[in-house]
C-alpha cells in the first residue's frame, strides 16, 4: 500500500475562522472516540464499538461544505458524521452508554446514530443496506423539488454489494441528487481490497454506471471539503448523482475487539504518519493562520466537552424495561 | 353499490388515492407502461405520469429501499414486487430496515410504505409464481401483513395500508384476481387492519382461513351443512399480523372446535401461530384438537395440473378434516 501523496494539498482559501472550525471537528470527533475507547475498556460501553479515528478528514470536510437542508446517511461507523452535524456529544456519549438520553434512547448503540434535526437519517449496520435508502431520499427531494442533496457515506466493502449496485444504476437512470463517497480504507473488516474486489479503485465502478467519479486524498479535509463541495453543486443543478473516493486509513482495529492479524504494524505506521489532524495542524503551522497556543487551546476546550459528554453519559438513567415495546408501531399493537 | 372483481377493486383504490393525495408514488417493475403484470396498475401513468407511477429495473432490494427513503422524507410509496416469489432479494431491506426503523430511531422516523405483491397458486405458475410466504414476515414485529381477499375489503384495507405510518405487505391472491367480484362501497371506505371478519356465523365448529381458502372453506361448510345439518362458523382472518385476538377467541369459545386452512406450507405457517394463540388463551373452551388444513412439505408448486391439485388443500381435504373434528 501507498500512502496518498502529501503534497496533494489545497491552497488555504479559507478564512481563519473556517480553518480553525474544520481543525476542532477532527479534534472532537478523534477525542470523542478516544474516550469512547477508554470508557469501553472500563466497562462502561458494551457490545461493539468500530471507532473511526484516522478517517475524520472525510466527515468533517464533507459536512463543511453541504448545505444545511442536505440529507446524510451513513454505514455504521457513524460517530463522525454525527458530531460533524453538531449534534451534541453528550447525547452521543449517552447512546454509546445504552442510557435513556442517548440519541435513540439506547436502542441503537454504535452503529446505529441518527438526528433528525440534522437530516441525519442514521447509521445502518449491514453493509450497503442504507444505499438504497439514500437513493429514496433523493428521489423525494427531486419529487418534492426540494433540491436537497444526499450525502451517502460507505465503504470499500459495501461496493461488491448488490445493494451498492442496484442503487448507483437507480439513481443514474433518475439522475437522483445523491452524492456517493466511498471511503476506501483499504480493508472490509479483515480482508483487503485486492481479496474482496475485482476492481482496486472504487470510482470506476461508478464510471459503469455512467456516474462522474473522482479519487480524491481522504486524510486532507480541505481537498474533500473542496471535492465534495463541487459535487454537491453537480448535484443540486440537476445533473444526478456523482460519486467520490476518498483515500483513507483506519488506525485502530475495524472493532475494539480485532487482533489485527490481516496487516502489518509498519503499514499501520505509515498511514499513521499521514494522520488527517496533525497533517491539517501542520499545515494551520506553517502557513502562519494559527499559532500552537492557539491549536493546544482549541484541544483543551474539546477534552473538556468529551469530558463532560462521558459524565453527561455516566450519569444518565438507564432505560425503563416498561419502555421494551414502545415504538414497534406507531399506536401500540398488542400482538400476543 | 357497484359489483366488482378483485383487481379492479384493488386498481379503483389506487386511482382514487392517488388522486387525493399527490405524496402516493406507485414503484415497481413493469408498472407503468405495461400496467403491470397482471394489469393492476394499468393506466396509472396515464392519468398520474412518469413521476408517480415508476418503471423499475429488475431490483428489488432497491425497489424497496428507495421506497423507504422516500417514506423517511414524507412520500407515500406503494411498492410492487411482481411476484411473492421475487421478494427474497429484498428481504434485507423489509426485515431489516423497514420494520426496524421507528424502533431504532426512538419513534422519530416514520415508514408509511406499502409493499404490494400477487401470491399464491393454483394457476399453473409452478416453483416461482405460487407461493404463499407469509410466515417469514408475519413473524416481523414492526410490519404489518394484510391478505383480503374479498374485493370489498381489499379496497377497504388498501386505503388503510397507504395512510398507515408503519410498513404494510399488501398480498393479493393472483388467482382471485378476476375470480372473486363482489359489491364494494363507494365513497373511500376504510377498513382497519387487525380486524377479522366473521364471514359465516355458526356453533358447533370454527373454520379460520385467509386468502383463497377462504372459499374452498365456505364451500367444505356448506357441504357439511347439509349433510348433517352442522353449523360451521367461518372467519376471514383478513389481516395476518397483528392476528385479531378477540374474534378468533370470541369464535372458539362459542364452539369449542377450530379448523385452520391456509395454502401456505402447514409447518411454521400462520396456521401454527393461530393454534398456539388459542391452545394458550382459550384452552378450556376447546372440545377436541386443534386442526390445521394447510400446504405440504414441498418447497415449490409443481407446475402439473395433478400434482398442483394434490398440493392445494380444498373443500373435500377441509370437508374430511371437519368430520374428524366432529367427532370430538
Amino acid at each position: 500500500m501507498t500512502s496518498p501523496d502529501g503534497s496533494r494539498t489545497k491552497d488555504l482559501t479559507l478564512g481563519k475562522d473556517d480553518l480553525l472550525h474544520l481543525y476542532r471537528q477532527m479534534v472532537a470527533i478523534r477525542k470523542f472516540e478516544e474516550r469512547a475507547a477508554e470508557q469501553y475498556a472500563h466497562g462502561k460501553i458494551g457490545g461493539f464499538l468500530h471507532l473511526y479515528i484516522g478517517e475524520e478528514a472525510i466527515a468533517v470536510g464533507a459536512i463543511d461544505a453541504m448545505e444545511d437542508r442536505d440529507h446524510v446517511v451513513t454505514h455504521y461507523r457513524d460517530h463522525g458524521y454525527a458530531i460533524a452535524l453538531g449534534t451534541d456529544p453528550r447525547r452521543l456519549m449517552a447512546e454509546l452508554f445504552g442510557r435513556s438520553t442517548g440519541v435513540a434512547g439506547g436502542r441503537g448503540g454504535s452503529m446505529h446514530f441518527a438526528d433528525p434535526e440534522h437530516n441525519f437519517w442514521g447509521g445502518y449496520a449491514i453493509v450497503a443496506g442504507h444505499l438504497p435508502i439514500a437513493t429514496g431520499l433523493a428521489l423525494a427531494s427531486q419529487y418534492l423539488e426540494q433540491n436537497y442533496v444526499v450525502l451517502c457515506f460507505f465503504g470499500d466493502g459495501a461496493t461488491n454489494n448488490g445493494a451498492f449496485h442496484e442503487s448507483l444504476n437507480f439513481a443514474s437512470l433518475w439522475k437522483l441528487p445523491v452524492l456517493f463517497i466511498c471511503e476506501n480504507n483499504q480493508y472490509g473488516m479483515g480482508t483487503a481490497v485486492e481479496y474482496a474486489s475485482a476492481v482496486r479503485e472504487m470510482a470506476k465502478k461508478a464510471i459503469a454506471y455512467d456516474i462522474p467519479a473522482e479519487r480524491i486524498d481522504g486524510q486532507d479535509v480541505l481537498e474533500v471539503r473542496e471535492a465534495v463541495k463541487k459535487a454537491l453543486d453537480h448535484c443540486r443543478a440537476g445533473n444526478g448523482p456523482f460519486f467520490l473516493e476518498a483515500l483513507t486509513y483506519r488506525f485502530r482495529g475495524h472493532s475494539m475487539a480485532d487482533p489485527e492479524a490481516y496487516r502489518t504494524k509498519e503499514e499501520v505506521e505509515e498511514w499513521r504518519r499521514e494522520d488527517p489532524i496533525l497533517r491539517f495542524r501542520g499545515k494551520l503551522l506553517a502557513e502562519g493562520v494559527a499559532t500552537e497556543d492557539e491549536l493546544n487551546a482549541i484541544d483543551s476546550e474539546v477534552d473538556a466537552q468529551m469530558e463532560e459528554a462521558v459524565r453527561f453519559a455516566d450519569e444518565s438513567p438507564v432505560p425503563d424495561p416498561s419502555t421494551l415495546t414502545d415504538y414497534v408501531y406507531t399506536e401500540p399493537v398488542a400482538v400476543r | 353499490m357497484a359489483t366488482k372483481l378483485l383487481i379492479d377493486a384493488i386498481r379503483d383504490t389506487l386511482f382514487e388515492e392517488m388522486r387525493g393525495d399527490d405524496r402516493i408514488i406507485v414503484l415497481g417493475e413493469d408498472v407503468g407502461k405495461r400496467g403491470g403484470v397482471f394489469r393492476v396498475t394499468a393506466g396509472l401513468i396515464d392519468e398520474f405520469g412518469e413521476e408517480r407511477v415508476i418503471d423499475t429495473p429488475l431490483a428489488e432490494s432497491s425497489i424497496v429501499g428507495v421506497a423507504i427513503g422516500a417514506a423517511l422524507h414524507g412520500l407515500l410509496p406503494v411498492a410492487e414486487i411482481q411476484f411473492f416469489d421475487f421478494i427474497h432479494p429484498a428481504m434485507d431491506q423489509i426485515m431489516n430496515e423497514a420494520a426496524k426503523i421507528r424502533y431504532r430511531s426512538g419513534g422519530d422516523f416514520d415508514c408509511p410504505i406499502v409493499i404490494r405483491t400477487p401470491y399464491g397458486g393454483g394457476v399453473h405458475g409452478a416453483l416461482y409464481h405460487s407461493q404463499s410466504l407469509e410466515s417469514a414476515f408475519t413473524r416481523e414485529p414492526g410490519l404489518k401483513v394484510v391478505a383480503p381477499v374479498n374485493p370489498a375489503d381489499a379496497a377497504g384495507l388498501l386505503r388503510s395500508a397507504i395512510h398507515d405510518p408503519d410498513p404494510v405487505l399488501f398480498l393479493e391472491h393472483k388467482k382471485a384476481y378476476r375470480l372473486i367480484r363482489d359489491e364494494v362501497p363507494e365513497n373511500g371506505h376504510t377498513v382497519p387492519i387487525g380486524k377479522a371478519k366473521v364471514v359465516k356465523e355458526g356453533s358447533d365448529v370454527t373454520i379460520i382461513s385467509y386468502g383463497m381458502m377462504l372459499y374452498e372453506s365456505l364451500a367444505a361448510a356448506n357441504a357439511l351443512e347439509e349433510k348433517d345439518g352442522s353449523s360451521v362458523e367461518v372467519i376471514d382472518l383478513r389481516t395476518l399480523r397483528p392476528l385479531d385476538k378477540e374474534t378468533i377467541l370470541a369464535s372458539v369459545a362459542k364452539t369449542g372446535k377450530v379448523l385452520i386452512v391456509h395454502e401456505a406450507n402447514k409447518v411454521g405457517g400462520v396456521g401454527a401461530e393461530v393454534a398456539a394463540l388459542i391452545a394458550e388463551e382459550a384452552f378450556p373452551y376447546l372440545d377436541g384438537p386443534i386442526m390445521r388444513v394447510a400446504g405440504p412439505e414441498v418447497p415449490a408448486m409443481p407446475f402439473s395440473p395433478p400434482l398442483e391439485q394434490a398440493y392445494l388443500p380444498n373443500a373435500e381435504k377441509i370437508g374430511a378434516a371437519l368430520e374428524q373434528l366432529a367427532a370430538f
